[in-house]
């Protein structure tokens, strides 16, 4: 059984019940970033529908923007969750993470309706400091940038002061501070305007790559950790011993794996034997996560507290490793990446390994916060309906990313390969029927993942409402 | 620098390995601390060589100091050739020919290629365009795009311009009016001045040496 009392919705922290806030608003965005999806999809079905209306590029910036909003919110509602029951007392400066969140929430909210509505600006600064700041992942104006920077260092702050005010460091507080430092001095690496494009791309990817390949990786597995001593009670020891290995791996191969990205951007060419080096090693970490997971649901038997808190769990292991790890692995090597790289093959890895290692963290810990909604807490929690909606989300991802890929290779070897990376070649590879083929089977397979979704709130909605008949699903 | 990638890499793994080692003596391998060790050093010694590899790369990306052209290549022809030692293609800047008929001394160059980005990131380009790569994979990638054999076979006799740079630049000022299979671009509304900061801009980039990517541009055509 859990070494974490269960806690009736009466009796939780003031944290707790901001975590709950961090999660409702993670859910709302990741339905946004579903619909904006399907509009990409129908999009490469049929280009003119709504041309100069809400165009490609329009949608893409909300369903990436919205994508990276509510799976950072998701994490970060993890450790307000999990923050007082590590310390065993309320957060310090509480009020103020309140302020800012309701800060953040109106500053995103306005942020999307500028994407929405104004779009596109003068080639000035006006428009990346107010409308958009036109680099993909992080097109957030600078003014949101600003505020984003002061949102992570309350944060940051929240998780020192009360870890002092406690007097407890233990291991995870320990990585978690210290990654979440990088964090968010990275972040300010993205914040710099330089003409030449070279040096933007150069620390662009120090936000895009430290956060996703390193920082947050990290987090996930401090949250990891704490979910899985709440879940299956696996021993603070172990935990901490496999979450030091990650970071070794993870800072170890990810942080000169950054040289992947200076393939082709200009830099010097010592970046294609580092970048090609450090990047083939950083799948390991990710078979660490994945024998860890499978070892601990095994030694447990897959008892637990929370069914589909540990099927999220263990799909993230799985999705992480094969998302992040393999599909990364399969065109990361620079003999290949050059043929490769900006094609579809690019969003194939990029919807699976967001998927298997953010993904599946946020809903773990969605599930483990729904446990203490309702008044009578039910043990296992279950129900029929997270089932189909994990089923209907997993394997929609998996469509999706099967016709990414299949395109991607058609895409790779004829516009690249055999007809010279032109601008006719790129039209020719996407003419292709190997690439429009998979047009159809990319937007049904979101519409299946959307109809997870649906069931997925329902089910977040109503679980635990009433007793599950008991050993149905043991 | 005078080390090579594998030098690097070795070191790094090496010193990582040792480090951990000497400061774990008296721990076994499976113990926390251990552990602990090794995610602090191999944390910091891969920080340390980033930092150190960044001054190296800011030094060697400047413009003019190797890979990275000089504001003032847009006044000259720029082609692609192939290098048989390094087998793949470089950029080669030919001769003066100036910008729209005029040519540009490198304060006046900088400004319209400054103008260039800020209009290329103002527009969005990269949410369906790539940009040395890196975008979003819906519309065709802008690296060699001032290369592009595209706009004297196609679009110059469609727009009706006698010069390279103008065929791109009324192209750009009016892409809805002429297709290109079967995706559109929008009219972005490009003023004047910013379609040609925006063509300088494409020009300049197209003069990088990004090591032979995109491969094989314009050779099988």
């Amino acid at each position: 059984m859990s070494t974490f009392a269960l806690r009736q919705p009466g009796e939780l922290y003031e944290s707790q019940k901001l975590a709950i806030w961090y999660f409702v608003v993670a859910v709302a965005l990741f339905g946004a970033q579903i619909i904006f999806g399907l509009l990409l999809a129908y999009q490469y079905i049929d280009p003119d529908f709504l041309y100069q209306k809400l165009s490609f590029m329009t949608n893409r910036t909300v369903h990436l923007n919205a994508m990276i909003v509510w799976l950072l919110v998701g994490m970060m509602g993890g450790v307000y969750w999990f923050l007082p029951v590590e310390t065993g007392r309320e957060v310090v400066g509480i009020k103020l993470a309140k302020f800012i969140w309701w800060v953040i929430v109106a500053g995103v909210s306005v942020v999307v309706l500028v994407y929405l509505l104004v779009q596109i600006g003068p080639g000035n600064a006006f428009t990346l400091w107010f409308i958009n700041e036109g680099r993909e992942y992080v097109e957030a104006p600078r003014w949101a940038d600003i505020a984003i920077v002061a949102w992570v260092a309350i944060f940051l702050f929240n998780v020192i002061a009360t870890a002092l005010a406690a007097r407890r460091i233990t291991g995870l507080l320990g990585v978690l501070i210290f990654d979440l430092v990088a964090l968010g001095a990275l972040y300010t690496a993205g914040m710099h305007y330089t003409v030449n494009v070279t040096m933007d791309q150069y620390l662009w990817w120090w936000v895009v790559h430290l956060w996703v390949e390193a920082t947050w990786e990290v987090l996930v597995g401090v949250v990891m950790g704490w979910s899985l001593m709440y879940l299956l009670g696996t021993p603070r020891k172990l935990i901490e011993t496999w979450l030091f290995l990650e970071v070794a791996l993870v800072f170890g191969t990810g942080i000169l794996g950054l040289g992947h990205h200076y393939f082709w951007i200009g830099t010097p060419e010592y970046w294609i034997g580092l970048g090609g080096f450090f990047s083939a090693l950083e799948p390991l970490p990710l078979v660490a996560m994945v024998v860890h997971a499978v070892y601990d649901s095994g030694a447990h038997r897959m008892h637990t507290v929370n069914k589909p808190a540990l099927f999220w769990a263990i799909t993230q292991a799985f999705g992480n490793f094969i998302g992040a790890g393999v599909w990364g692995f399969m065109q990361t090597l620079p003999q290949i990446n050059m043929y490769s790289h900006g094609t579809q093959l690019a969003a194939a890895h990029g919807h699976f390994s967001f998927f298997g290692a953010y993904v599946g963290t946020v809903l773990t810990l969605v599930y483990i916060a729904v446990q203490h909604l309702r008044p009578r807490i039910q043990i296992p929690l279950n129900s029929k309906l997270w089932s189909w909606a994990w089923g209907l989300l997993v394997f929609g991802i998996i469509a999706i990313v099967a016709s990414f890929t299949i395109s991607g290779f058609a895409q790779t070897m004829i516009e690249r390969a055999e007809l010279g990376s032109t601008w006719n070649a790129f039209i020719r590879s996407y003419t292709h029927p190997w690439y429009t083929n998979t047009h159809w089977w990319r937007f049904w397979a979101g519409v299946l993942f959307l109809l997870g979704y649906v069931l997925l709130v329902w089910d977040l909605m109503t679980i635990g409402r009433k007793p599950a008949t008991e050993g149905a699903y043991d | 620098m005078d080390y090579s990638w594998i030098q690097i890499a070795v070191a790094a793994v090496f010193l990582s390995v040792v480090i951990t080692l000497v400061l774990s003596r008296g721990y076994g391998w499976l113990s926390p601390t251990f552990w602990r060790n090794a995610a602090v050093v191999s944390s910091l010694i891969m920080l340390f060589i980033l930092m150190w590899l960044t001054f190296d790369t800011t030094e060697k990306v400047r413009p003019g100091a190797g890979q990275v052209p000089t504001w003032t290549v847009i006044n000259h022809e720029i082609g692609l050739t192939w290098d048989a030692k390094k087998r793949r293609q470089v950029p080669v800047v030919g001769e003066k020919t100036g910008f729209f008929g005029k040519v540009y001394g490198p304060a006046e160059a900088y400004a319209l290629i400054n103008k260039g980005k800020m209009t290329l990131q103002s527009r969005n380009c990269m949410e369906c365009h790539q940009i040395l790569g890196n975008g979003a994979y819906f519309a065709p990638d802008l690296t060699r795009s001032w290369l592009d054999p595209w706009w004297e076979q196609r679009v110059m006799p469609m727009v009706g311009a006698d010069s390279h740079e103008a065929a791109m630049k009324k192209w750009l000022m009016n892409p809805d009016k002429y297709p290109q299979g079967k995706r559109r671009m929008p009219n972005l509304h490009f003023t004047d001045e910013e379609a040609t900061a925006l063509v300088a801009f494409l020009k300049w980039m197209s003069a990088i040496d990004t090591n032979g990517f995109p491969p094989r541009f314009g050779v099988a055509e």
